[in-house]
C-alpha cells in the first residue's frame, strides 16, 4: 500500500533539495504571485517574482511531500516565523547557509531567548567531524 | 451506471495548477486502488427484469473457494487457478461494453470530472453520546461530576417515556455512507488508480465503490 502512494508522490517530490536539519541557517527563495484582474475588460495579469527568506530552520514537520520546515528569523527586531512545504514549486531554491550543533528535533526554545543568548554553535567546515 | 470497486490505498497531497495558477497547488488526495476483477455474468431484462452486469472481485486460490460459488464462478469463466469470491452489480444497457471474462480498470473513467464513493466507515463499537451525537457534556474539573453524560432525556408525567429516536449511546460506524460529487483529481490508467480529491469512508484497504457523480452524469441515486 504505501508503495502505491510513494509511487503517486514520486512525481511531485523534489530531489533538487539539500539535505536540511534542524539548526541551519537557510535562505528560502519563494515564488510570490501577483494576480490581478481587470475589472473592466476581465484580462487576467499574473506577474511573479521571488523573495528571499534567510532564518534559522527550527523544526522539520511532516512526512512524504508534506514534509516543512519552520523558519525563524528577526527582521527589524520582530520575531517572524514561517513554514514552507519543502516540495512545493512555489520553492525555488533552498541555499544553507551555515549549520549549527544542536542537541534536539525541535528548536522551540529559541523562542524564549533573546539577542546573544539565541546564538547556535556554528560548526565550521573544517572541524566537522566525519 | 458503471461502478467499479475499488480499494482505499490512503492519503497524500499533490500538486495541480487550475487556470491562472503559474505554479501548482497542493490539493488533498485519496488513492484507490482498483483491485483484479472480472465480470462474471449478466442480468438480462428478459431472464430477470433489468440489465446488469456482475463483477467479481477478491480473488482466492480454488481450494479456499466456497463450493456453491465455486460451481457459479467456474460456469463463467472455465477451469483457473484463482477465481472470484465476492460479487457485485451494477445496471447498465451496455451489456456488449462487458462481456463475460473482461475486466474492468481504472482507464473507463477516462472523461469523468466527478465521482461518489460509497464505502463503510471505520467501525466505533458502542460509543457515548458525545463521540456519536455531538453532545457537549460537562465540565471536566472543578468538582462537576457531570462529565460524558448524555443528561436528561425526557420530560415528566407528560409524555411520561421517552421519545422514538432519542439520541443515546449505541453503537456508531461501520455503516454504509455515500461521499457524493468528489473532484477525480487524476488516473493512472496503467496502475489502476484514481485519485480523488478529500477523504472517502472507512480504513485503508477498505473497499469501496465508485462510480460516475450521478447528480452531474444521471443515474441509479441509490
Amino acid at each position: 500500500m504505501d508503495e502505491i502512494i510513494r509511487k503517486v508522490e514520486s512525481e511531485y517530490r523534489r530531489e533538487d533539495l539539500p539535505l536540511i536539519k534542524p539548526g541551519d541557517t537557510v535562505r528560502v527563495h519563494w515564488r510570490i504571485v501577483e494576480f490581478r484582474r481587470d475589472n473592466k475588460t476581465g484580462a487576467v495579469d499574473v506577474r511573479t517574482r521571488v523573495q528571499v527568506f534567510e532564518g534559522v530552520v527550527i523544526a522539520l514537520q511532516g512526512k512524504g511531500l508534506n514534509r516543512k520546515i519552520v523558519v525563524r528569523k528577526i527582521s527589524h527586531g520582530i520575531p517572524v516565523e514561517r513554514i514552507f512545504p519543502l516540495h512545493s514549486p512555489y520553492l525555488e531554491k533552498l541555499e544553507i547557509v551555515n549549520r549549527a550543533k544542536v542537541r534536539r528535533a525541535k528548536l522551540y526554545y529559541l523562542r524564549h531567548k533573546v539577542g546573544r543568548a539565541a546564538r547556535l554553535k556554528i560548526i565550521r567546515e573544517h572541524n566537522r567531524k566525519g | 451506471m458503471l461502478k467499479l470497486i475499488a480499494r482505499k490505498v490512503g492519503m497524500t497531497q499533490v500538486y495541480v495548477k487550475p487556470e491562472h495558477e503559474p505554479f501548482g497547488i497542493p490539493v488533498p488526495v485519496t488513492v484507490l486502488q482498483i483491485p483484479e476483477n472480472v465480470v462474471v455474468g449478466h442480468r438480462t431484462a428478459e431472464k430477470d427484469g433489468y440489465n446488469a452486469v456482475i463483477v467479481g472481485y477478491d480473488f482466492k486460490p480454488v481450494h479456499k473457494v466456497k463450493k456453491p460459488v465455486l460451481g457459479f464462478v467456474k460456469g463463467a469463466l472455465g477451469d483457473k487457478e484463482k477465481y472470484p469470491t465476492k460479487f457485485y452489480e451494477f445496471k447498465t444497457d451496455e451489456l456488449d461494453k462487458y462481456p463475460v471474462g473482461s475486466s474492468l480498470g481504472a482507464a473507463l473513467f477516462e472523461g469523468i470530472e466527478v465521482v461518489d464513493v460509497q464505502g463503510k466507515t471505520k467501525g466505533r463499537g458502542f460509543t457515548g453520546v458525545m463521540k456519536r451525537w455531538d453532545f457537549s457534556g460537562g465540565p471536566a474539573a472543578h468538582g462537576s461530576k457531570f462529565h460524558r453524560r448524555p443528561g436528561s432525556i425526557g420530560q415528566h408525567t407528560f409524555p411520561g417515556r421517552v421519545w422514538k429516536g432519542k439520541k443515546m449511546a449505541g453503537h456508531y460506524g461501520n455503516e454504509t455512507v455515500t461521499i457524493l460529487n468528489l473532484q477525480l483529481v487524476r488516473i493512472y490508467p496503467e496502475d489502476n488508480l484514481l485519485l480523488v480529491k478529500g477523504g472517502v469512508p472507512g480504513h485503508r484497504g477498505a473497499y469501496v465503490f465508485v462510480r460516475p457523480a450521478v447528480y452531474k452524469y444521471g443515474g441509479d441515486k441509490r
